[in-house]
């Protein structure tokens, strides 16, 4: 997939890659039927609360590797090694501020007296 | 059509605040009057406000820094005269709504708009000279950058004459933050300065770590560059990986505010505990922002003032890179008494206690430096020494509240007002006056006189313990931050000593503002002849003072860590002027960045305001802008070798004829 991609795309001095018109036009097919799945998902109610948010989470995720491989050109060869080490670090500051953000608060909501449960419904759905 | 703004809006009947807009404006009328005496404003738009040289744009970073800090430090006196006097039947002269906002505005001027303009304009003036670069990376963005923070700075200070400012601290909790509970202009001020000036600083967290990355001199490995140049790396990816998350928060609050969110509200499934975690997820990384530059400022100073290798670099490197990382999993130790488990306290407070570790090596590595060097104690060695001394204690006091337990018993005291100040006045203030002495000479061409300056570090050292160890005290004794009156009796000694210290720090800032002015005056006996005044080890040091607007005339190639340092050995600093040099290529001064910056303040204002019009014009008007910025070939261009050689060949002269003058006078 990432040959055939890269097949007539430029590269430039310093070796990074700036794509083709075939990466382009899969990427934007692949996140338009990501983005079209993640709305039917939640519109066509087939799926219990859980399951629904379990799913859109997951093509959303997908859908940031998507725009990643095809239009920020992210790949493992040495050229792109700085991309890499950036895009690594950046996902660790993400786990740890979305990761440590739901510890925290998952842990404080546990904690709150089971009356105010009750009192705040929207507490108790955010732990899904 | 203007939205909510009408004349009610100017607070004519408040004498403090008038006399303080009079204050100002009177300031702003004189400095528009010079500038017409002199007809500057030619010279101003050609050399300042279009110029994308990043010394000229850390310098206009470090001036506004000093005129913020006078500032801030007004609020900082008022509130301590307040406490002095608001005490029993007594409520001094502030009422409790305007000392809100004095507290909320000395917190957000000295950390957005003295702290970092000080640091990032040393960032500016440096690192592209310590590296052997010809400027930034992108030097427009450079320039975009600084009028972003300038406007954010401007729109804090308007709302001393139109509206009010916020009355929630310098974070601005909800729920007290929400529409419900703060009605006013207020929040929306600080909104949308700290938007505005924030995007500015993701956009020189940007560039300055393309900038180290791409543009270091031949032969400059990770491992030989200076330790300023390090710290600036590990805090510009701090500002790329923090700065957004303060962005997407205080998002979420300006759609709470203005299209009636629920993310923060009490109601509606909003949990204002969440703004907390996360404008701390930003707070934390934020605070080694300030504080690893400022690392780096010390390292410099240390070494050169020692004359000696500074000890143990690459300890040092590995001190700053993993105190890079662990200033992101800390942050919930500003919110211990929020409600967390013991398993997440204790999380967070035992990584919080491992930041000393890495901290503590910084400091005997500083000590051993010093220990064996020959020291000259000039002002910028003595604020180093201050600073070592007070920001270790500073320190404890910090490891004594990552303590669940204890915090417990301080959160929100006086004490954690003095721990941060001793931190932040220890650390950051007084690296910047380190900086400012020590790099002075390379931006101005002449040194700052040391009278002054040492009796300007004194004042502040003994006037910041006067003022903030009664505060400790006080914190132990029950008394809360924010509070604008007590009851008890006990406290009031020690609220006097603490005004009497601020009153030291006072008339320290007073003999700085001497030592500037003085030095101003005797330039020519404090002239920087060869560019080299302190006896400097790196390669900002091997060009003239003020540089020329190319730096290098030569790109230098580096074979040490210390580079100048190194070619003082063998001998090979070049003595005259070479006979033939290459053209240079430059990028062209552009006032897009400013007009943007403009657009981006008027976006602001009509936000604040609810003139929707005005800030849909402004957007338009900043697309328009980069698109015309974007449209424009013309942005560059050569410096001739002959002129190059011209400007060499002057220098040289002038440093011969001012070494046999020297020599016939001696």
């Amino acid at each position: 997939m990432d040959h055939s991609a890269h097949g007539h795309s430029h590269v430039d001095a310093a070796g990074a890659s700036h794509g083709s018109y075939t990466s382009y036009a899969i990427g934007f097919v692949l996140s338009v039927i990501l983005t079209a799945a993640a709305f039917w998902a939640v519109m066509s109610h087939s799926m219990s609360p859980g399951a629904t948010v379990t799913t859109i989470v997951i093509l959303a995720i997908v859908q940031i590797f998507v725009h990643l491989v095809f239009f920020l050109h992210l790949n493992f060869s040495s050229e792109q090694r700085w991309n890499v080490t950036a895009f690594a670090f950046a996902a660790l500051v993400v786990l740890i501020v979305i990761g440590g953000s739901l510890w925290i608060i998952h842990n404080m909501t546990d904690r709150m007296m089971p009356q105010m449960q009750q009192q705040l419904p929207g507490l108790t759905q955010q732990q899904g | 059509m203007l939205g909510r703004l009408t004349w009610s809006a100017i607070p004519l009947n408040n004498p403090i605040e008038m006399g303080a807009v009079g204050l100002m404006g009177i300031v702003v009328l004189i400095v528009l009057g010079f500038v017409a005496r002199y007809n500057l404003w030619v010279y101003l738009w050609k050399e300042w406000i279009t110029t994308i040289d990043h010394k000229k744009i850390g310098i206009m970073y470090i001036l506004m820094a000093l005129v913020m800090l006078l500032r801030g430090f007004a609020d900082a006196i008022m509130m301590r005269t307040q406490l002095a006097f608001s005490h029993g039947a007594s409520h001094g002269y502030l009422p409790p709504e305007h000392y809100d906002q004095i507290f909320s505005a000395h917190g957000v001027i000295m950390i957005f708009f003295v702290a970092m303009p000080f640091v990032i304009g040393f960032m500016n003036v440096a690192v592209p000279l310590q590296i052997g670069a010809r400027d930034v990376a992108f030097p427009f963005l450079n320039s975009i950058s600084f009028w972003l923070t300038f406007v954010g700075m401007a729109l804090v200070n308007l709302s001393l004459a139109i509206g009010e400012f916020g009355q929630a601290g310098w974070l601005a909790y909800p729920p007290l933050s929400e529409l419900k509970y703060s009605p006013g202009s207020g929040i929306d001020y600080w909104i949308w300065s700290l938007q505005i000036s924030g995007i500015g600083t993701l956009l020189t967290g940007v560039n300055f770590f393309v900038t180290i990355i791409k543009m270091r001199a031949p032969g400059m490995t990770f491992m030989r560059m200076p330790v300023f140049v390090w710290t600036i790396l590990c805090t510009s990816i701090l500002i790329m990986a923090a700065f957004p998350v303060l962005t997407a928060t205080i998002g979420m609050l300006t759609l709470d505010r203005y299209l009636d969110f629920h993310f923060f509200t009490n109601d509606g499934g909003g949990n204002q505990m969440m703004y907390v975690n996360l404008i701390w997820a930003w707070g934390h990384p934020e605070v080694y922002i300030l504080i690893l530059p400022v690392f780096g400022v010390f390292s410099e100073v240390v070494s050169t003032y020692s004359s000696k290798r500074l000890f143990a670099y690459t300890s040092m490197v590995w001190a700053t890179v993993s105190i890079t990382v662990l200033s992101f999993v800390v942050w919930l130790h500003h919110f211990f008494t929020m409600g967390s488990g013991a398993d997440v306290n204790a999380f967070f407070g035992i990584s919080t206690m491992i930041i000393a570790i890495p901290t503590g090596v910084k400091i005997f590595n500083w000590l051993f430096t010093m220990y064996g060097g020959r020291v000259r104690y000039e002002p910028a060695m003595l604020w180093t020494v201050g600073f070592m001394v007070t920001f270790t204690i500073g320190g404890m006091t910090g490891v004594m509240m990552a303590v669940p337990g204890i915090d417990f018993i301080v959160h929100n005291s006086l004490f954690l007002i003095a721990h941060f100040h001793n931190v932040i006045i220890g650390g950051v203030v007084f690296g910047c006056f380190a900086g400012l002495n020590y790099w002075f000479p390379k931006m101005f061409g002449f040194r700052l006189e040391s009278k002054w300056g040492t009796r300007s570090f004194w004042l502040w050292l003994v006037g910041f313990y006067v003022a903030f160890v009664p505060l400790y005290a006080l914190g132990f004794m029950g008394a809360t931050r924010r509070m604008e009156h007590y009851d008890n009796p006990t406290w009031v000694p020690y609220m006097w000593v603490a005004l009497f210290g601020a009153l030291l720090i006072f008339a320290g800032i007073i003999c700085s503002i001497l030592q500037i002015v003085v030095s101003i005056r005797d330039r020519k006996q404090l002239m920087d002849v060869t560019g080299d005044v302190w006896g400097g080890r790196t390669l900002e040091w091997a060009i003239p003072s003020p540089p020329p607007f190319y730096n290098f005339a030569t790109t230098p190639t580096v074979n040490d860590a210390e580079p100048l340092w190194d070619a003082k050995q063998r001998g090979t600093i070049e003595r005259q002027a070479r006979d033939h040099y290459e053209d240079i290529h430059m990028p062209k001064n552009t006032g897009a960045g400013f007009i943007i910056a403009i657009f981006a303040g008027v976006f602001g204002f009509a936000m604040i305001w609810y003139i929707w019009w005005l800030a849909i014009l402004s957007v338009v008007g900043i697309i328009l802008t980069l698109i015309i910025r974007t449209c424009n070939d013309d942005i560059d261009y050569y410096v001739p070798g002959e002129e190059v050689a011209r400007i060499e060949k002057a220098h040289f002269l002038k440093v011969a004829s001012l070494e046999t003058e020297k020599q016939h006078a001696d």
